[in-house]
């Protein structure tokens, strides 16, 4: 009888450990935010909006999958103008191309709680391959995935026209997210 | 006793001069633009002569505590060199104060100031929204007093040179040796 709960203890415990597979996301501990350099000042801005759709189970990181999709329209670029003028035709124009979307591919283990995330990227209807690391830290239940890579806008045709040039916004853009996920059956 | 300012003080003096009505006038246009890479190019700009206006305020203060400046003739009332004492006593008041206030409205603002896009100025103060907007009042009220005390600034010293016929104006051109220094 002792055998046999300890090995149904034990059998719990190991679906437990396998079935950990984080699926929704808590918005409130959710951050998508970037930082440009603006005639050599650094700014900052995020998305205040953003669907995120996942399926990872730590384990089996190559059956996971993960998509992003950003609502451009709620950017907060830094200021109130930048916010009118980053959603025009110009920039995100958010009309015609609502959202950005990350689409993962692959996700391949880098280390203990590290990944490495190839996927593709596309905003203002033009796609990219990508590839960053992504870090996984547990806290409670919860899982906290934060990762970043750099962009280069004109990849995307953000900023198009007078904006084109470098020399006031730059053309790097470096993007950082830090999503919190909870279990999910 | 010297009755012309130093070459040094003369340099300080017509370089900020240059410097503040450029800033002005670029104050001024740049916040009645549509949003363009021109307008945050003369943004930046407008913070680096600011900033630079900030740094040689003080070095000019020092210099004039070292090399204090010309005595006014005996010509000018008590009360008119009061009056002008009082009158140069706000510009450079101004003088520190303006920069300082637009370096307060970038921090509120939540844009930094970096001089010449190399030397980034610590914030001051946390973004805020509210703060920044009022920051730009201030900014702006104290422009309009400068603008007025140095209306009176350049009309005294024309009345001086053109009325009174002293050499109030005259010691302060660059290449001015009054008669005086020469005796």
């Amino acid at each position: 009888m002792k055998h046999l709960i300890t090995l149904a203890l034990g059998a719990v415990l190991a679906l437990n450990a396998s079935a950990v597979e984080y699926k929704t996301i808590a918005a409130d501990k959710s951050k998508v935010t970037f930082q440009y350099k603006q005639m050599g000042v650094a700014m900052d801005g995020h998305f205040k909006k953003f669907n995120v759709q996942l399926n990872f189970d730590p384990a089996k990181p190559a059956a996971a999958q993960a998509q992003i999709d950003i609502d451009l329209a709620s950017v907060d670029a830094g200021s109130s103008d930048a916010d009118d003028e980053v959603v025009g035709k110009a920039w995100f124009n958010a009309k015609a191309f609502p959202k950005a979307t990350f689409v993962a591919k692959q996700i391949k283990p880098a280390g203990a709680n590290q990944f490495e995330v190839t996927g593709t990227l596309t905003i203002k209807g033009k796609s990219q391959d990508i590839k960053f690391p992504l870090k996984l830290a547990t806290q409670g239940n919860a899982a906290v995935f934060t990762g970043g890579f750099v962009m280069r806008r004109a990849d995307f045709a953000i900023g198009e026209g007078i904006w084109a040039k470098f020399d006031v916004v730059a053309n790097d853009i470096q993007v950082n997210f830090q999503l919190t996920a909870n279990p999910g059956k | 006793m010297k009755h012309t300012y130093t070459a040094v003080a003369k340099l300080l003096h017509w370089g900020m001069a240059v410097l503040i009505v450029g800033l002005l006038a670029l104050g001024f246009v740049m916040t009645d633009m549509p949003l363009s890479p021109e307008k945050l190019q003369y943004y930046s700009w407008h913070k680096w002569a600011g900033v630079t206006v900030f740094a040689l305020v003080w070095l000019r203060l020092a210099w004039r505590i070292v090399n204090p400046p010309p005595h006014y003739p005996d010509t000018m009332s008590r009360s008119v060199q009061l009056m002008a004492h009082l009158g140069h006593f706000a510009l450079y008041g101004l003088m520190i104060v303006i920069p300082l206030s637009g370096w307060l409205l970038s921090s509120a603002k939540g844009v930094q100031t970096v001089w010449f896009g190399v030397l980034p100025l610590p914030d001051l103060l946390e973004k805020d929204k509210e703060l920044g907007h009022l920051l730009h009042e201030v900014h702006e009220a104290l422009n309009f007093v400068l603008l007025f005390l140095l209306a009176g600034h350049v009309a005294a010293s024309l009345k001086h040179h053109l009325i009174d016929k002293d050499d109030i104006l005259k010691r302060m051109l660059p290449a001015c040796h009054t008669p005086k220094d020469n005796a």
